[in-house]
């Protein structure tokens, strides 16, 4: 059962991560980032992890993805990337090629390392409990052992609110900037670099 | 490897990581940079919660809660630049933030 669970919500997740990355369209990126982490959650399901589950699903799906599409609508920003032109040669190959090394090494290392690639002990002090439920197990975790660093997340969102604040405020001297056109910010959607190619520059 | 079911966690999150990662080098709207950054960030908040499981310890999941405050706030900070870059140029692709500058 556990192994069925895994293996079609391992299918969703690669599916979406697949259609994040291969999207024309930003939005179709951001429904397939809601299916990749919707999958990602009943793995956490699957591992015991209750908890992050619903966090998972309440602090990604609830509110970054919505965050990120409201921006996109905000700004008219689901203009469709065009794939024929790079704009960098040779670069998305490389990029592959990277990619592509990066993951054989990591493949390899499970696949040769089996259960040795996890090294340290069982724990003790911080098993796993059965009795306990996972989320009082974790809200006693941090709010014991990881005490300090549980304050300075919150000084941490305090500075990530202030920061969009601040961020976000229109300036009032607001201008273009200095090596480009005036009109260039009443063009719409119309992307900088589509401008250069159809002028000739 | 079939019934290693561990293992096959920590592989399904090395492609994920992979597929984020190659997405953020090949992408050029922003906004589907800071897609695929969560999508890195997701692959190894699996990794950490099937560690976790391994070792039979909750620090594991304890710390996959910091990993996501993190990228909450790392999410809003992003799209705040966003923003602010759009305000000056309507449809900015990466390739267009050439400065630093204003």
């Amino acid at each position: 059962m556990e192994t069925a669970v895994f293996l079609v919500c391992a299918l969703i997740v690669l599916a979406g991560g697949l259609g994040v990355v291969g999207s024309r369209n930003p939005v179709h990126s951001a429904l397939s980032l809601i299916a990749t982490l919707f999958g990602i959650a009943v793995l956490f399901l699957n591992l015991g992890a209750q908890l992050l589950a619903v966090v998972q699903v309440i602090v990604y799906t609830g509110a970054i993805v919505v965050l990120i599409l409201f921006v996109m609508m905000l700004l008219g920003g689901d203009n469709e990337e065009e794939f024929d032109i790079e704009p960098i040669a040779g670069q998305r190959m490389l990029a592959g090629l990277v990619g592509l090394l990066f993951l054989g090494a990591m493949l390899a290392i499970i696949v040769v390392g089996k259960e040795s690639i996890v090294t340290g002990s069982r724990s003790v002090t911080q098993a796993i409990s059965t009795s306990t439920s996972n989320i009082s197990q974790i809200g006693r975790e941090l709010f014991t052992t990881y005490v300090f660093a549980l304050e300075i997340t919150a000084g941490l969102l305090t500075i990530a609110v202030v920061g969009a604040v601040v961020l976000a405020r229109r300036p009032k001297d607001l201008q273009p900037l200095p090596d480009e056109p005036e009109s260039l910010t009443d063009m719409g959607d119309v992307p900088l670099t589509l401008m250069h190619e159809e002028t000739g520059h | 490897m079939g019934t290693n079911l561990p293992l096959a966690y920590l592989m399904l999150s090395a492609i994920l990581f992979v597929i984020g990662g190659v997405g953020l080098l090949i992408r050029r709207n922003p906004l589907v940079m800071i897609m695929c950054v969560e999508l890195m960030l997701n692959a190894v908040n699996l990794t950490f919660v099937t560690f976790g499981k391994m070792l039979n310890d909750i620090s594991g999941q304890v710390i996959v809660f910091f990993v996501m405050v993190v990228a909450a706030a790392e999410v809003v900070i992003g799209l705040g630049l966003i923003v602010a870059v759009a305000r000056r140029k309507p449809g900015a692709s990466a390739d267009d933030l050439r400065t630093l500058r204003g």
